[in-house]
């Protein structure tokens, strides 16, 4: 039951407990077991909404920084990316293999502000060799959903 | 001038649901719950894999009883889906869909007059291939009491000594049933017995909710008198391909490619390319749409239950198959008037054979959202009508 009721709330973290115990085949109290189970754990990290910001009038600039860092002894990298996602603008840090160290993305509400993290807070830290960052021009596809997508069943309406 | 038209042409019925079809069409917000393909998008590796054969040239014919490459991989898949082994040189066809292999398969095998059994309700179209094949189709009324799976005394009431061919259509269109093991090995035991072949249409063999499917062509003695049908549409949601194939002994599959071979070629060319990416890369794509399917079927189910309509489960396809005779209605005036008075559309079960009368197939090859709708809808009809009565 666990993989498959992830998938669900993965996709819909709104559907309720009943609703969710019919799907799965099992009982309500199975269900709520099994969530706060997985939260406890922390399987479950949250329940969050994916909004499309674009679509509203607020302001919103999204970086991707790539980071080279000099790995610590006894630490490795985990020091590094714990000063750098301690700050609440950045969304995601990622341990990358390849040709960098640390994906960061970064959320801001203008180019400048993500400029000025870049220059003042990341590039600062002493064991940062150099950063690159990306902005985000367009989302077409985030976490798994494609943004301003128009579904039309394009079935006959009734087949054998 | 004189009449062209073939007699036998003539007197064929046409197909059911056509009527429906027309006066959904002409309604702008009907929602359908009456359509007998896959929701999905066919998976994208899969897609990609097509537009890639184009890009590569590989617009051609190929060999008649199709790729190479496509023949092995529905060998190796039927080895480790259903334990089946045959031979990708000679004992599999690849063939313009299921349809197809249903068609030129009776062909190969009958001589007029031979007699063909096919348990109803099921797919519309093996009578009507069964007569312009110049059989006489034997129907068998399967009951909702035994979950309209074939049982051993329906099969024996309809042997005779011209019976040749047994159609055994499950996972079953329209009514959800599936035969297990210990049903097969009955049949089985019948069918060598009196020594008729099987013609097994497994086009839904992915999609079981109760274990994994077995086909019949797996038991003793029975692969060298089964002809097996299966095909992509369903599992990998490939319905617009018209992609599917026949397994057989290889006698017979000699004499489907010499049909195929002159009334169609070869299957499309692109579909087969794509195909075989299906059966390299498609078991997850298939795992993830059978457990959708099984949600819906569940939520359905459910539904049927608190509003106590009748219904037995049914542990394949994606099709529900409830009993609507409580409203002392035909399935076609319940499906008119659901339709009419809801804008819903539902298939009467009288198009999947007249035994299909008091019940109405609704498909779940459709998302939660669009089932909830739909439901909401269905509880207000059959709300009205317990009032009435």
């Amino acid at each position: 039951m666990k993989e498959e009721l992830l998938s669900i709330i993965e996709k819909n973290s709104r559907i309720d407990f009943s609703e969710l115990a019919v799907l799965l085949g099992v009982t309500e109290e199975a269900v709520l077991e099994e969530i706060s189970r997985l939260e406890k754990e922390g399987i479950i990290c949250g329940y969050h909404t994916l909004i499309n910001w674009e679509k509203t009038s607020i302001e919103k600039v999204t970086a991707l920084i790539e980071v080279k860092v000099t790995p610590q002894r006894g630490r490795g990298f985990d020091n590094m990316a714990e000063r750098i996602y301690n700050y609440p603008e950045v969304k995601a840090v990622y341990l990358i293999s390849g040709g960098y160290d640390l994906l960061v993305i970064l959320e801001e509400k203008t180019l400048k502000e993500i400029a000025n993290f870049v220059s003042d807070k990341l590039s600062t830290l002493d064991s940062v060799l150099s950063t690159a960052t990306h902005f985000i021009l367009k989302k077409y596809k985030d976490h798994g959903t494609i943004l301003n997508r128009e579904v039309k069943d394009e079935r006959e309406v009734i087949t054998p | 001038m004189r009449n062209f038209l073939s007699q036998k042409v003539i007197d064929i019925k046409p197909s059911g649901i056509r009527k429906f079809f027309d006066i959904v069409s002409e309604m702008k917000d009907a929602i359908s719950l009456g359509v007998g393909e896959p929701d999905f998008d066919t998976p994208w590796h899969i897609r990609d894999e097509g537009i890639y054969a184009f890009e590569r040239g590989k617009t051609f014919y190929t060999s008649n009883a199709g790729l190479k490459e496509l023949r092995s991989e529905i060998s190796n898949y039927l080895k480790r889906e259903q334990e089946l082994q045959y031979n990708p040189d000679d004992e599999i066809l690849v063939t313009v869909g299921g349809s197809e292999a249903i068609d030129i398969g009776l062909r190969a095998v009958i001589n007029p007059g031979d007699e063909v059994i096919i348990p109803q309700p099921s797919y519309v179209s093996y009578e009507p291939c069964a007569v312009l094949a110049d059989a006489k189709p034997v129907i068998i009324n399967l009951k909702s009491e035994n979950e309209f799976r074939l049982t051993p005394e329906e099969l024996l009431n309809a042997i005779t000594n011209k019976t040749k061919v047994l159609i055994l259509p499950y996972p079953n269109n329209p009514t959800g049933a599936i035969m297990e093991k210990e049903d097969l090995e009955k049949i089985a035991k019948i069918v060598v017995e009196k020594d008729i072949l099987v013609m097994s249409d497994e086009i839904y063999s992915a999609l079981t909710y109760k274990g994994k499917h077995i086909s019949i062509a797996s038991l003793p003695g029975m692969k060298e008198r089964t002809i097996l049908i299966n095909g992509f549409s369903k599992a990998y949601a490939m319905t617009g391909w018209r992609l599917g194939y026949a397994c057989a002994p290889k006698d017979i599959i000699k004499q489907m490619t010499k049909i195929h071979q002159f009334a169609i070629m070869c299957a499309p060319t692109t579909s087969q390319y794509a195909a075989v990416e299906a059966l390299k890369n498609g078991d997850d794509d298939v795992k993830m749409m059978c457990q959708a399917y099984n949600q819906r079927r569940r939520y359905l189910l459910n539904e049927f239950r608190q509003m106590g309509l009748d219904c037995f489960e049914p542990y394949g396809a994606f099709y529900v198959f409830p009993c609507i005779k409580e409203f002392g209605m035909t399935s076609e005036e319940f499906a008119t008037r659901f339709l009419k008075e809801e804008k819903v559309a539902v298939v009467p079960g009288t198009a999947f054979g007249s035994c299909g009368e008091g019940f109405i197939r609704i498909s779940y090859a459709y998302s939660l959202d669009n089932l909830k709708l739909a439901i909401g809808r269905l509880k207000n009809f059959v709300n009205r009508l317990r009032k009435n009565v």
